[in-house]
């Protein structure tokens, strides 16, 4: 049997091969098919090789290809936290593909996107499978270019070359700090591959000085506050499922990144790094969900709402290197755990809303939500898959964002075994941010499903949408059927991560198959357990409990009628509630401090016949305060140095001369 | 034998909960009205309220979706559930085990997800600002619970009610500071979750500052009925939350006898009534304050919680 890593190197040829094809192919109708059906049927296989390793066949196999540095040559490995972030990709590229096999029909580019599209997907999986410092790099910065080739898709559209700008300019420099990690990594003997740097020693400071890259570097691929600017950018302006591997997947990448190095290659963790990490994972998760309330276009509310996982996803992280750092094992699985299943819901249900917002972007050309409404009523198949993907990222029983927080709380009650008096203290102050989070995204995503899909048509375009292709419904169907299969079964989901789990903290959490009746026990059953079936099992009977006997022994008459207006009934849908006034209050508790919102009302005088108008006045404090000041001052320098663009020939020679002569003045001072 | 008996307490529980849940607002109702010297209807008028609803035909909006029609199913079922999940005089409950204190909430959460989407489905103003009120009033009280969850379960070492309830009517807990800022601050959420003063008034219709019944404005007849029978469930889970945590005094613990059940039972319904009796007190000597003051009510509440929790750590004793 050929290895594990083999097989998957294979099917990372096969999308490169696919991307040979599709340049060939060009950009009919049939092309698009092929495409999305091969990169569909290799991502199939590359998921199923990846659960193998990671449940079935659990085990290290390595492969090194001669290419690459001349003495290095390019190493690949998997092991199980590979084969996880592997499955998470392929999941992710397999749905990608399904709708995109519906929704490529509609691009109006389709030559733009389809080369990039299974190059994106070979990027992905090669970064999780490289072993050494070199292919790492390489294969970011490919993943890294890919992706921007399918921002610049659309590259007509004015905001879309802002974005693709930023996106640029912020991978590059996320890169350099991961050159600087590796770099510091590889210390001054250079040793590149992974295991030499995994059995390396390293000083605390150069430790911490890793840690700060790694969070420059994988923090602003994943979009850690305030590193997070490109994100809502660039995420929304790529074709819709695009978007939901960029958001549901590519952070992952990220994710994947942060824990290779900090829990793999850096050994034993310091508990300020923890705190620190967890900190930032607290800040970001609340900054993002504020930042998701208060955005009109569906598209980048999603996107801020991914800012909003990372942050939980890092604070679980966090948690984990903090109680690891102090060894107690047990609690550090349980925190990873939580981070890992985090993983595995927002890959799932970010793909599922981006691809509902890809269907009512087709359908309706309409991304801003104060142009759309009523879709409940044209597009019910969409909109229930949506409902599906909202309740589960609102973190509600009995889906599967709720196992995930409710995990991650669980670790939170770990803290006072923590010795620390900082931790201690700080922990459960960061739980209850990331309540105060879930909360917000609850709010968040009753404004996203709320003013989209229910109430009155805000424009004609909403009022004549309709229901979308098969093979889009086929892929949020089957994200949302993940979603509740891992609310309801989350023992066996928490079961396979405990391999992973094994291999990064050195402890696993018990054995959750063992438990009676499917039910999930992190420490004890005494301290607290949770069944997602029997929960649903039990709203389901009780439900239908009601809704047969009020409908058999009361009353089951109904009469349709016009709404309550108290009096004023409202003739305009524009009267309706929409997404700015849903906002209100919580903009008044929050975004007073957070976006300095001013609100201005204009009231004309008696007798005027101007109308009133208002106005919301927002800030965005981080791009107005860390990213103006360093464009201004990059701004000034490039200005002086361009004078040096119109020099004679004289001039450049004597300054060429003169910085010569300077260099060895150096030179024979320093040595 | 044991499995049976459980079972046995866990359905008479969930049966309990229905049959007193209406008879407790109208025991609010009633003392309310006779501290403002009205006479007040009869405490059974809950019922009579609810099978009038029953009984009605719906009146739907013409827009209205599915999602409408099937949200007071689902409300209501989630706070049953929800309910029939906190120990009230027994805490041997059969399925206790399925769901912590931590579920319980979320599970409300989902149940106001919901409502406030039902809110939001016709398509009227009035839909729109009590949905978008709520939304905003459970996310400040969300942390504020959360926090209260925490410290109650650094002290009692878990989140499970069950075991919070036996360790808690165990003799070793005694006076504590930090229990009590927990339970003030469950006192607030419970105050702002179930839409009663001072954050928002159960009695008003057709103003502006209501919230919890602008959301459900366009509910009428057995639709209505379900929504109503959810928020008298969600009261006494909350009165019932606060009895199982912090006054289990009487709970039958495993392995009582049958005679324990029936003095339990009946110390449920007093401690209940006692509750019934100072909400009442409480709401009346109070007003409802404005909308934009509900954050500060709330912050209050969340404070407490932080502090209570701190304060464990501080001293052990505490």
């Amino acid at each position: 049997m050929i290895p594990a890593v083999t097989q998957q190197v294979w099917c990372v040829a096969a999308l490169l091969g696919t991307t040979a094809l599709a340049i060939a192919a060009g950009g009919s109708r049939r092309s698009t098919a092929i495409v999305y059906g091969t990169t569909f049927a290799i991502s199939l296989v590359a998921l199923a090789g990846a659960l193998f390793a990671l449940i079935a066949h659990p085990g290290t196999t390595a492969l090194t290809l001669p290419v690459g540095l001349p003495w290095l040559g390019s190493h690949f490995r998997l092991d199980a936290l590979a084969a996880f972030f592997l499955a998470v990709v392929n999941l992710g590229g397999a749905a990608a593909s399904l709708y995109g096999l519906g929704y490529g029909n509609h691009e109006s580019a389709p030559k733009r996107i389809l080369p990039f599209f299974p190059a994106f997907l070979a990027g992905m999986n090669l970064v999780v499978l490289a072993d050494d410092a070199f292919t790492y790099l390489l294969c970011w910065e490919f993943m890294s270019l890919a992706s921007w080739a399918l921002v610049m898709a659309h590259h007509r559209e004015a905001d879309n070359t802002r974005a693709g700008y930023v996106y640029l300019v912020m991978a590059s420099f996320g890169t350099l700090a991961l050159l600087l990690a590796f770099g510091l990594l590889a210390g001054a003997g250079g040793s590149y591959s992974f295991v030499a740097i995994r059995t390396a020693q390293h000083t605390p400071s150069e430790a911490a000085l890793v840690l700060a890259l790694m969070l420059l570097g994988a923090g602003s691929k994943a979009g850690l506050v305030p590193l997070h600017v490109w994100l809502p950018l660039a995420h929304p302006a790529a074709p819709s499922h695009v978007s939901a591997l960029m958001s549901g997947v590519m952070t992952k990448v990220a994710i994947y990144g942060f824990i290779r190095v900090v829990f793999d290659l850096l050994g034993p963790p310091s508990w300020s790094a923890g705190a620190v990490v967890l900190i930032l994972g607290g800040a970001t998760a609340v900054m993002g969900i504020l930042y998701a309330l208060m955005e009109k276009d569906l598209k980048r509310l999603l996107a801020y709402s991914t800012i909003e996982n990372i942050g939980v996803i890092f604070a679980s992280l966090g948690l984990a290197l903090a109680f690891q750092a102090s060894g107690l094992g047990l609690a550090a699985a349980l925190a990873f755990t939580a981070a890992l299943f985090h993983v595995l819901n927002h890959s799932f249900f970010k793909s599922l809303l981006f691809f509902g917002a890809g269907a009512v972007l087709t359908s309706t050309g309409e991304r801003d939500m104060e142009k759309l409404g009523g879709l409940i009523h044209r597009m019910p198949l969409t909109s229930f898959a949506f409902l599906v993907g909202c309740v589960a990222i609102s973190a509600l029983p009995p889906f599967n964002g709720f196992v995930s927080e409710w995990l991650m709380f669980q670790a939170v009650l770990q803290s006072p075994d923590l010795p620390q008096w900082v931790l201690k203290i700080m922990v459960p102050a960061v739980g209850a941010l990331l309540a105060l989070a879930a909360a917000l995204a609850a709010a968040c995503f009753v404004k996203a499903f709320g003013i989209t899909f229910l109430g009155r048509a805000r424009s004609p375009a909403a009022e004549a949408a309709g229901e979308v292709d098969r093979y889009s419904l086929a892929a949020m169907f089957c994200l949302a059927a993940l979603c509740f299969l891992a609310g309801i079964l989350p023992g066996l989901v928490i079961d396979a991560l405990s391999p992973v789990a094994q291999a990064m903290t050195g402890h696993r959490m018990p054995l959750q198959a063992d438990d009676p009746w499917l039910s999930i026990a992190p420490i004890a059953e005494s301290r607290s357990s949770y069944n997602g079936l029997l929960v649903f099992v039990f709203i389901t009977a009780a439900a239908s409990l009601a809704v047969y006997f009020i409908h058999r022994f009361a009353s089951r008459a109904i009469r349709r009628g016009p709404a309550w207006g108290c009096g004023f009934t409202d003739p305009t849908p524009a009267a309706q509630y929409s997404g700015t006034s849903f906002v209100q209050p919580i903009r008044r508790v929050f975004g007073t401090l957070v976006f300095q919102a001013r609100e201005h009302v204009d009231m004309p005088a008696p007798g005027e016949l101007r109308p009133a108008r208002f106005k919301v006045e927002m800030h965005d404090l981080v791009w107005e305060r860390l990213y103006t000041p360093v464009t201004e001052v990059v701004w000034f320098f490039a200005d002086r140095l361009n004078q040096l663009q119109f020099l004679t020939i004289r001039r450049y020679l004597s300054l060429v001369f003169a910085t010569l002569i300077t260099l060895l003045l150096v030179l024979a001072i320093w040595s | 034998m044991v499995v049976i008996s459980d079972i046995f307490v866990q359905l008479g529980q969930m049966a309990l909960v229905l049959l007193l849940a209406p008879l407790l607002t109208g025991v609010v109702r009633k003392v309310k009205a006779r501290l403002l010297r009205r006479r007040g209807p009869s405490v059974f008028q809950p019922y009579r309220d609810l099978l009038r609803l029953l009984r009605k035909e719906v009146v739907l909006a013409e827009n209205a979706s599915w999602l409408f029609r099937v949200t007071p199913y689902v409300t209501f079922a989630a706070i049953w559930v929800a309910a029939a999940l906190v120990p009230t005089f027994a805490t041997g409950l059969e399925f206790s085990w399925s769901a912590d204190l931590i579920a319980i909430v979320a599970l409300l959460g989902s149940a106001r997800f919901f409502l406030a989407l039902a809110g939001m489905d016709v398509g009227t103003s009035f839909g729109g600002i009590g949905s978008s009120r709520e939304v905003m009033i459970a996310a400040l009280a969300e942390p504020a619970m959360l926090l209260m969850v925490f410290c109650v379960a650094l002290i009692a070492g878990s989140t499970q009610l069950s075991t919070v309830a036996t360790f808690m009517a165990s003799s070793e807990v005694g006076l504590r500071v930090s229990l009590g800022m927990a339970m003030i601050a469950l006192i607030m959420v419970a105050l702002a979750e179930n839409a009663r003063i001072p954050v928002d008034n159960p009695a008003t219709h057709l103003e502006l500052t209501m919230v919890h019944e602008a959301m459900i404005l366009e509910y009428s007849g057995r639709h209505l009925a379900m929504i109503e029978f959810g928020a008298f469930l969600k009261l006494l889970l909350y009165i019932s939350l606060i009895i199982c945590v912090f006054f289990p005094w009487r709970i039958t613990t495993e392995g009582a006898g049958p005679l324990s059940y029936l003095v339990s039972v009946a110390a449920y319904i007093l401690k209940l009534a006692v509750a019934s009796f100072l909400l009442a007190v409480f709401e009346t000597a109070t007003a409802k304050v404005r909308v934009f003051r509900v954050p500060e009510f709330l912050g209050a509440a969340l404070m407490l919680g932080l502090l209570g929790t701190l304060l464990r750590f501080v001293s052990r004793g505490f």
